[in-house]
């Protein structure tokens, strides 16, 4: 078997004793977006975590283009659930941090240029001098999305980046997130416990179990032609069965012991606001 | 709002008529030259000083304004230096919580010393009573500073941490742009404690070391029997701390941030 761009090598991750998740292994092949669904606490935000070198796995390790990851770099940016914006900086200052970051022998005339057609890109002209606070979660998320794809990242990291959006402005921000990759083309890894999300965006659906001793029990390819559109997608027969297949086994993992009904009712889609990492 | 603010004016000012009336009534039976001045006796003294506030007629005997300046630039040195030193210290032990731990101890020994009780050391080791006043400024400006930058430093959201990490901001970058502005509101909550302190202790360091300086002239007033001069020192030295706080009031709204 050939390695993969980014080969999430045999990955375990215990804290204090306890296994989170358990020999977690696959391959994301270059400009491919795979998702990862899984219930809270099955390790998914760490995985993703440890993949931008924020935290060190407990056994394995994650190889990205044939060199093994020890810490974060700007190969891989993260698109965080919270938005993660420095709240004493404006729009415009925000995205330009990474820029510079990413470019450090840039100009100020080129980075600026270089941010402003970011800052357009995602819809935001106009509210450059805006902080945050003065947002809305969308618009924040908007800002968020702009600061990692304006650093040109191998690999872009999205930690459930919808979830704490109202689910109307979801699916713009969603649509967005489409066409800026459509056109970057970055090898995305995404985590999230929304299933209509996860098809809509993926090449392939890697499914996790519940924690404690989380493992990685299948990854489904997503065969429907792009682009998609929730539209269109509503009737496809593809979308229902990989759906109800999704849905079923989420169902199943949470119906194990010990498992609520929140939680249950989490999986299915109805409580997305109640489940947090 | 801005009927309410007109109450509140009028408020104030007639409890400040209010207490300058009782003020004016305690002192009135005595004859003169016994008891309290009143506020009368008072407003005239000022009148004077205010008139001179910069004359200069030897050691004993200079303008309020002079007096006033010469403990300013006491305490802009003092509570500068210790600023900096408070920041830089706070932000180390802010970033290392074990160095903090292992430091805190000592600090919580340090932090309730009264500045002055150091004076007696200091004059001994740099034998000098004008560098010991600003080294008891500096003292007094020195642990708010330092707990409250710690505090705001520990306190910083791992999210903008991570945000610099992944960044790979450099360390100047990550302290210039991210740590100093996460901690600022915390910062300058105590610079603002400290400069109240400092403002405190320099008039009691000044009564000690002698010389110039507002707490000098209190002293020096006191000795003259000159108690009308000591009160309307009384009310400069609050006005003049009204201003401080104000201004790091006002530095606190600049940097304040929310998220």
């Amino acid at each position: 078997m050939s390695v993969a761009f980014l080969e999430i090598d045999h990955v375990s991750k215990d804290f204090g004793g306890v296994s989170v998740f358990d020999d977690v292994a696959f391959g994301i092949a270059e400009g491919e977006f795979v998702t990862m669904i899984g219930h809270s606490g099955c390790g998914k935000s760490t995985l993703l975590n440890i993949m931008a070198g924020l935290e060190r796995p407990s056994a394995g390790g994650v190889v990205l283009s044939g060199r093994e990851i020890t810490g974060p770099g700007m190969d891989r940016m993260v698109v965080f659930q919270n938005f993660s914006l420095m709240p004493w900086m404006t729009v415009f200052d925000n995205i330009r941090l990474a820029v510079r970051a990413a470019y450090p022998d840039w100009g100020r005339r080129r980075v600026g240029e270089w941010v402003q057609r970011y800052v357009d890109m995602v819809g935001l002209t106009g509210a450059e001098a805006k902080r945050p606070a003065a947002l809305s979660g969308g618009m924040r998320q908007r800002v968020g999305l702009a600061r990692a794809f304006s650093t040109e990242p191998k690999v872009l990291l999205l930690d459930e980046p919808f979830a704490q959006i109202d689910a109307l402005t979801r699916g713009v921000i969603q649509d967005e997130l489409v066409r800026m990759w459509s056109a970057s083309r970055n090898t995305v890894f995404m985590v999230t416990h929304d299933v209509d999300e996860a098809i809509l965006l993926s090449d392939r659906i890697a499914l996790m179990t519940k924690g404690p001793g989380a493992r990685l029990t299948e990854i489904i390819p997503v065969k429907i032609p792009r682009p998609r559109t929730r539209a269109e997608l509503i009737d496809d027969p593809e979308y229902l069965r990989l759906r109800n297949h999704i849905l079923h086994f989420l169902v199943e993992a949470a119906q194990r012991p010990g498992a609520t009904e929140v939680e249950i009712a989490a999986s299915m889609g109805r409580l997305p606001s109640q489940t947090s990492k | 709002m801005g009927g309410d603010r007109l109450r509140v004016v009028c408020y104030s000012l007639l409890i400040g008529a209010a207490l300058l009336g009782i003020w004016q009534a305690s002192v009135a039976g005595h004859p003169a030259g016994k008891g309290l001045p009143g506020p009368v006796a008072v407003a005239r003294t000022a009148a004077e000083m205010l008139a001179h506030p910069f004359y200069d007629n030897g050691p004993n005997d200079k303008g309020i304004g002079l007096q006033l300046l010469a403990s300013l630039a006491r305490l802009a040195v003092g509570y500068v230096v210790a600023s900096l030193v408070a920041i830089a210290l706070g932000v180390v032990l802010g970033l290392s919580p074990a160095l903090y731990r292992a430091v805190n101890p000592y600090i919580q020994i340090l932090k309730p010393i009264s500045p002055l009780a150091w004076m007696p050391l200091f004059l001994y080791t740099i034998r000098d009573s004008g560098w010991a006043a600003v080294l008891v400024i500096f003292m007094s400006s020195l642990w708010p500073t330092l707990a409250n930058t710690a505090f705001g430093v520990v306190n910083i959201r791992r999210d903008y941490l991570h945000v610099a990490a992944i960044l790979q901001l450099s360390w100047w970058r990550r302290l210039v742009q991210v740590i100093l502005p996460a901690a600022a509101p915390a910062i300058v909550a105590g610079l603002r404690i400290s400069i109240g302190s400092a403002w405190v202790a320099i008039v009691a360091a000044e009564m000690l070391i002698g010389g110039t300086g507002i707490g000098y002239f209190v002293w020096n007033e006191w000795n003259n029997l000159a108690l009308t001069s000591v009160i309307f020192a009384i009310i400069a030295i609050g006005l003049i701390g009204v201003l401080l706080d104000a201004g790091l009031g006002r530095l606190s709204r600049r940097l304040a941030w929310s998220e």
